[in-house]
This record gives C-alpha cells, structure tokens and sequence, in this order.
C-alpha cells in the first residue's frame, strides 16, 4: 500500500478536522430540532458546559498549573489552553480598567473552517459552544464568569472576539453535617 | 511567548511538565472525545420519550445520520491527494489503513471478506470503547450503552462510503469491550 502517493495523511490536521466537521453536524441538527436561534445558542452553552468540566481535568493533568493568582493569570492560562486544545493563540486584550474584564481575539478558529452563515441565521452564535466550555472550567477552579461573543468572523467582522468577565469567587461547598 | 505554562512556584514536586507542543493532537483526541459524548446524550435524551420504542431500545438514527454527513464530507478531504482506487476491496483496504489510523489513531485489526459485498472489519481496541474497560476486567458491564457509542462511527463509514460510490449497509457487533466488529455490507443494484 506503501508505493501508492509518498504523502502520508496528515493525522494531527485530519483529527481537528473530524471535530470541526462533527461541531457543524451537530449544529445542523438542532437547527433542525429547535424552532427559535436563542434555543440552539442556549444549548450549545450547555455542552460546552459539559464538555468544560471535564476538560479542565485534562488540562490540568497535562500541564501541571496550579491555581491562579489573579485573573490575568486566569487569561494566560486560558491563552494556553486554547493552544492545547485547538491549537491557537488568540490574543489577550481590551483589560477592563478593573481588571476583571479582558477580550480573547481570534485571528482564525478552527471551529469556523467550513463554515458560511446563511441569511437565515443571524443570531446563530455559531461558536457558542466555546462560552459554555470556558464558564464549565472555570466553575471547576472555584471561579464564576461570564463569557459572550462581541465580534463574529462569521457575521464579517475582522476578528472574532470572546469577552470574559470575572464575577465571583466560589467558597468550597461544606459537606452537610460538617463544619 | 513561550507556549508553555510551567508553573514553577507550585509544580514543587518538579514533576515533568509536557511542553504544549508536543501534546496537541492528543488533545484534540480528547476534545472529539468529548464533543462526541455530548451529542451521544443529546440524542438519546431527545428520543427517550419515543413510545414506538420496545423496553431498551434506543432511536439512534440521528447519531449515525450526522456520522454519515461528516463520513460524506471527510472522505473528500482525504482522498483528495490520493491515487485512484482499483476496485471496491481497495477501497476498504484504505478504510482499514490510513482513513482508521487518521481519524481513529489505529488501524483495523482483522478484516475478513467473502469476496461477495460483505466485509467485517474488526476493531480490537476501538477508540471510543477504550475508556469503559479493558482486557482484564468488566468486558461486559457496559454492553447495553455500547451502540450509542458506536452508531456515529456506522454513519461515518457508510457516509465516507457512499461518496466513493459505495452504497452500503453498515453495523456493529460487540461481544467484550473495547473490540467492535463492523458489518459493512455492500447494496448491489
């Protein structure tokens, strides 16, 4: 089978494919399923939801950081773990005086390859997904935040910007009965 | 910027910390994995309240109809650079060899053919059943939840099949976990 092309398949490219590829068939699919944009935006949180608590946990495993000092160390290390996951870099800007504010840009995401928006869906936050999974991680830190897309490639901005906001720090729950 | 977060001041232990870089398509493994687990409760959730269905049962048709337009969309990726096949069983042998190892990071262990449309092609340790058990213990704990796992790759074969012009009927067989046997059968008309 050797002697058909000299070219190997690009595994690593072919992998990130089948997830992008597999991200818009489901996408498809609850557009189909659910009648109202808001609803499909709302379920793809809640994935990215389920998806992030557990991917904090491989996160962690493989790159051995410990808990964060302040949130600008929570932004490097979300930097680093879209670089993990999807292998990007966006870019940490617009701080919010505060500093409880930042904006991740994206130049390129992978999620969005194939992907043309029709008319039809407008108000189809397409990446959703990636809001749900950054709000799950962080819960799993003891971290509460809020995260929404203010620009949108898809929607002909030049980048696509993710803002993130800081609102609380979650106490360890104490087990009933014990104190 | 150094594409690494070795933490210094709390990595005491000087555990080795995996630079970035090296680990990225493993953790795009991870991110499929998920994904795929999120669509998988998706469906069954929607479906569960069908009556048509017999006592456990599960309506898994979405899940290999969204395999089969991603199997339909890839096969044109990879394949784009590829020389053309010389008959149907060439074909499979591609199935078997790059396009397994590409999107599944193994190739098929076992194919068996009767030369007359059907072929099983087995899996000995296929990616999404290698985390319920292994080879030791509780081959068969999660026997009755293994087609939810498997439904999306059937769809993907038959789709990546169909766009190269084979029309097919595709199943899955397990008896121990992780090995899966799929059925391919090819619809003459």
């Amino acid at each position: 089978m050797s002697s058909r092309t000299g070219a190997r398949l690009d595994t690593k490219k072919i992998n990130s494919e089948l997830f992008t590829l597999t991200y818009g068939a489901l996408v498809a699919q609850l557009l189909k399923d659910y009648e109202n944009v808001e609803d499909v935006n709302k379920q793809l949180e809640r994935m990215g939801y389920n998806m992030g608590v557990r991917l904090i946990e491989d996160f962690l495993a493989r790159t051995g950081s410990g808990r964060c000092y302040d949130f600008r160390d929570t932004a490097e290390k979300i930097q680093a773990g879209f670089k993990l996951f999807l292998g990007i870099t966006p870019t940490i800007t617009n701080w919010s005086a505060t500093g409880d504010e930042f904006s991740l840009c994206f130049e390129s995401n992978p999620l969005t390859e194939f992907v043309e928006l029709p008319d039809t869906c407008l108000n189809l936050k397409y990446c959703n997904v990636l809001t749900g999974v950054l709000r799950g991680a962080c819960e799993m830190v003891q971290m509460e935040i809020a995260c929404w897309f203010v620009q949108d490639q898809l929607k002909n901005d030049n980048v696509t910007e993710l803002r993130v906001k800081f609102i609380k720090r979650l106490e360890d729950a104490i087990p009933a009965g014990e104190d | 910027m150094k594409p690494q977060v070795t933490d210094s001041k709390t990595n005491i232990a000087g555990s080795s910390v995996i630079p970035l870089t090296t680990v990225s398509n493993e953790a795009n493994e991870c991110l499929f994995e998920y994904l795929h687990a999120e669509i998988m409760n998706y469906v069954v959730g929607k479906n569960s309240n069908d009556s048509n269905l017999k006592e456990g049962e599960e309506n898994l048709s979405e899940l290999e109809w969204m395999g089969f337009g991603v199997g339909y969309r890839i096969i044109e990726r990879l394949t784009r650079e590829w020389v053309r096949f010389k008959d149907e069983l060439d074909m499979i042998k591609f199935i078997c060899t790059d396009y397994w190892s590409s999107l599944y990071q193994k190739q098929i262990d076992n194919l068996k053919t009767n030369h007359h449309g059907t072929y099983v092609l087995q899996d000995n340790e296929f990616r999404l059943l290698k985390h319920l058990a292994n080879n030791t213990s509780n081959n068969k704990q999660y026997l009755r939840e293994c087609p939810r796992l498997i439904s999306f790759t059937c769809g993907l074969l038959r789709g990546s099949l169909a766009n190269l012009g084979i029309s097919s009927i595709v199943k899955a067989e397990i008896t121990l976990i992780p090995t899966c046997k799929f059925h391919v059968e090819v619809q003459r008309v």
